[in-house]
């Protein structure tokens, strides 16, 4: 029952039109639009031109009725009740978890763990296998493009085990040097965490190589797919990654919902990461013993209407397709290349060969966040600053950056309005 | 678009693009670093007190045009007054760019300038930072947030 709405407004939206039955899929980005309603508000008396989505994108109707329909037909807590209510709740939630796992790929639902986000995630893997597997002298990798999220935790994992961080370095262009990567890892790195894809600069990491590379060297690898997941096509066995995680919001879902995709020996080999209801298989007052997975990493009562929310954005993602939202989403980031390049004064931060959906840019002589509160005024909302990465500002040698960030939804003509919205602000200081 | 006009007046683009009073000071009697983690933005504020008097004061750092201006309007504010009277304005300060756009404000002079930022709620940090940066030197603090 909570499936049947999402899934058909989700179908809705890919109806290839009447007559061309044969363009499976064709997509139409008006029809796209019109599944999200906050698009049809205006801002400061003008249409919303939403940029702002490597933040967080906007929710379809669909993952707003998923959520509406569990509260108000079924919610009730899982995992603990003989009831009709309990029941029912809990195959929903464990049909979102199976639903992640198809998105993903993952050979098995229990190798799916709910979290709050991806920070969670990460840090989930920091405090388990993090304190069992990196001490003293041991080393753990990163790369000078990661989110905080995806750096804040290994720092405090490495100054509480006596471990030491190693920093793969970018080029000028906002690339990671692979082979630069690999002359850090040896006998002593116990794990390698990159982002799949920086939302400061949207370049997009060749995981597949580096994975490749790290497991020769016998090191496991996390993936920080916050940003990814919700652009392409990921396939955790493919890739042969050791954790994967992401972020329900980015995904179209709703906030406070989060994925960590763990391989299922390396998830049993860990310890919980929180203790309390749920995680456990029997306590007495001395002592407990351990739930299964996922539910040994699931402690407490879980965000039961987030984990349906995001099951019901995964399959309007899926109903459309990433070989279609990929595509319209490349287009666009070639248009608004080309169009930020042309005003005057512009400079993109972040050139990278293989980039998404990511157009992070500074103007000579205006600071970012006077660009982004006179673009506002003009309805177009972008972010401004550090992009919780400020190393990747400090490489840059920029305090900050203005960013227009595309999802599926976005239009040429909104890039157009952002372009507007810029000549506007070489106008105010002029 | 009349907002944006109260927002980056004549007086705040002048002070953006050539601040007063940009430079370090040698040997400052007081000194401290604001930051504001929201943007990443940086002010180094030097100050020389002589008895009671601010004699002299500076800043460097980047920021955007409302931090730059606000810091530049700032250190020309202050050269000259007293401690206390420093103190004072702050508060005065304080209260302009904190007052809901519709109720009247005092006119603070060139200060006022900044009152525009009533209609931007989230540049009010940016308003204020060199002022809390100013009461973090006098207090003889190092550093400073707005956050
Ligand atoms: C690359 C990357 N990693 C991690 C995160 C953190 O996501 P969340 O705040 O949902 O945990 C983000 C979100 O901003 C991100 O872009």
């Amino acid at each position: 029952m909570t499936t049947t709405t999402p899934l058909r407004s989700a179908s809705a939206s890919m109806t290839p039109p009447r007559g061309e039955a044969a363009v499976r899929r064709a997509f139409d980005v008006e029809r796209v639009r019109a599944d999200f309603p906050i698009l049809r508000r205006q801002v400061h008396g003008h249409p919303l031109v939403y940029l702002d989505n490597a933040a967080t994108p906007q929710k379809p109707q669909a993952v707003l009725d998923a959520i509406v329909s569990y509260y108000t037909e079924i919610n009730a807590n899982v995992h603990r009740g003989v009831h009709d209510l309990s029941e029912r709740a809990t195959t929903a939630f464990e049909a979102a978890r199976e639903k992640v796992r198809g998105f993903f790929n993952a050979r098995e639902a229990r190798e799916i763990v709910f979290t709050r986000n991806a920070t969670e995630s990460i840090n989930l893997v920091a405090w388990t296998f993090g304190r069992t597997n990196v001490g003293r002298d041991d080393e753990v990798v990163v790369t000078a493009m990661e989110h905080h999220s995806n750096l804040v935790p290994w720092q405090m994992l490495c100054e509480a085990a006596g471990a030491r961080l190693r920093v793969a370095p970018i080029d000028d262009r906002g690339e990671l040097l692979v082979d630069e990567l690999e002359r850090l890892l040896g006998p002593r790195t116990k794990l390698l965490a990159v982002t799949h894809m920086s939302n400061a600069l949207g370049t997009v990491n060749a995981v597949e190589d580096i994975v490749r590379i790290a497991h020769a060297h016998g090191v496991p690898v996390l993936i920080d797919g916050s940003q990814a997941a919700y652009h392409m096509k990921v396939d955790v066995q493919a890739l042969d990654c050791d954790f994967y995680a992401a972020t329900g919001h980015k995904l179209y879902g709703p906030t406070g919902i989060g994925v960590l995709y763990g391989k299922a020996a390396l998830l049993e080999s860990m310890p919980p990461f929180m203790g309390g209801g749920d995680m456990i298989a029997s306590v007495t007052l001395e002592k407990s013993t351990w739930n299964v997975l996922p539910y040994k990493f699931e402690a407490g009562t879980p965000h039961i209407a987030g984990a349906i929310g995001l099951g019901a954005a995964i399959d309007y993602i899926t109903g459309i397709g990433f070989d279609a939202i990929g595509a319209h989403e490349a287009a666009l980031l070639a248009y608004g290349t080309e169009a930020l390049s042309s005003v005057p004064g512009v400079r993109l931060i972040g050139t990278a060969r293989r980039k998404a959906s990511v157009l992070s840019f500074v103007m000579e002589g205006v600071h970012p966040h006077d660009i982004g509160t006179i673009v506002d005024r003009e309805g177009v909302a972008i972010r401004t600053g550090h992009h919780c990465a400020q190393p990747v500002m400090a490489r840059f040698s920029v305090p900050a950056t203005a960013r227009a960030s595309l999802a599926m939804y976005n239009t040429r003509g909104e890039i157009d309005t952002l372009v507007r919205a810029l000549e506007r602000v070489r106008e105010v200081f002029a | 678009m009349s907002d944006l006009r109260d927002l980056y007046q004549e007086v705040i683009l002048d002070h953006n693009k050539r601040p007063r009073n940009f430079r370090a000071i040698d040997v400052p009697t007081h000194f401290a670093e604001g930051y504001n983690p929201l943007c990443g933005d940086r002010l180094k504020l030097y100050v020389k007190v002589d008895g009671d008097v601010i004699t002299d004061l500076a800043f460097l750092g980047s920021g955007c045009a409302i931090s730059k201006a606000s810091a530049s309007l700032m250190t020309d504010a202050l050269r000259g007054r007293t401690v206390a009277e420093a103190q004072a304005l702050f508060e005065r300060f304080h209260h302009v760019v904190t007052t809901p756009p519709d109720q009247p404000v005092e006119d603070l002079g060139k200060l006022s300038a900044l009152a525009g930022v009533r209609e931007f709620p989230v540049r009010v940090k940016c308003a204020s930072l060199a002022w809390h940066t100013l009461k973090a030197a006098l207090d003889r603090t190092t550093l400073t947030s707005t956050e």
